[in-house]
């Protein structure tokens, strides 16, 4: 239905809701204009798609500021960037991988993640599905 | 033909929602549809302006308008295929 585009990747390291929404914005729309979307989470970001604590408070990046914190979890109480990956695994190519590294470092295992993540990875994997296109990390 | 004229299938109410919310529920209801299809999406986000053109370009279906109103715009699009 739509021509194929290169893959947008993304690696996210930070885990505060504003920068994981901004995130989850561009997978969707990347998604919905036919392009693949490889997300690749790591540290931060990784830690907040625990399966216990995706829909928690993630606080905002420092420089939001307390006002700017407030306006971040009221957008988030009304959409949460989890349900925005949701959205954009159903219309699209997305995929959500693990960093093999971070799991172990936070001594996470797969059963501990949300189901939104399809998989664990080494790094040297995810560089090889990002061969074309752009990365970004946020 | 006219906006007023036209036999809309469904008509999807996303005023209020944020981008690209209003985007993401018609790619549904255009997935779920069949063709020839008509679907009238009233959008209060500013991005739906530059996305749901975008989007039915890409996607090739047929915009058929795009009618400002008071406070948001009604997109009019054709599922083609």
């Amino acid at each position: 239905m739509i021509d194929q585009e290169a893959p947008l990747s993304l690696i996210l390291f930070s885990g505060t809701d504003d920068r994981l929404g901004a995130a989850a914005i561009l997978a969707t729309g990347a998604a919905a204009m036919g392009r693949p979307v490889n997300v690749f989470l790591q540290y931060w970001a990784l830690d907040a798609f625990r399966r216990e604590k995706i829909a928690a408070w993630h606080g905002a990046a420092p420089e939001s500021g307390p006002s700017g914190a407030t306006l971040v979890r009221e957008s988030q109480a009304q959409r949460h960037w989890s349900e925005l990956f949701q959205q954009a695994k159903d219309i699209g190519d997305v995929k959500i991988h693990a960093c093999a590294l971070s799991m172990e470092l936070f001594d996470i295992t797969p059963a501990d993640l949300d189901p939104l993540v399809d998989d664990v990875e080494g790094v040297a994997a995810f560089m090889s599905d990002a061969t074309q296109g752009p990365i970004t990390f946020i | 033909m006219t906006l007023t004229d036209m036999v809309i299938t469904k008509t999807i109410d996303a005023r209020g929602m944020a981008c690209p919310g209003p985007l993401m529920t018609l790619i549904g209801a255009i997935r779920a549809g069949a063709v020839g299809d008509t679907f009238a999406v009233h959008s209060s986000d500013a991005g739906s302006k530059t996305d749901i053109p975008a989007w039915t370009a890409k996607a090739k279906h047929e915009l058929v308008e795009v009618r400002p109103q008071d406070g948001y715009s009604t997109f009019i699009v054709r599922k083609a295929h």
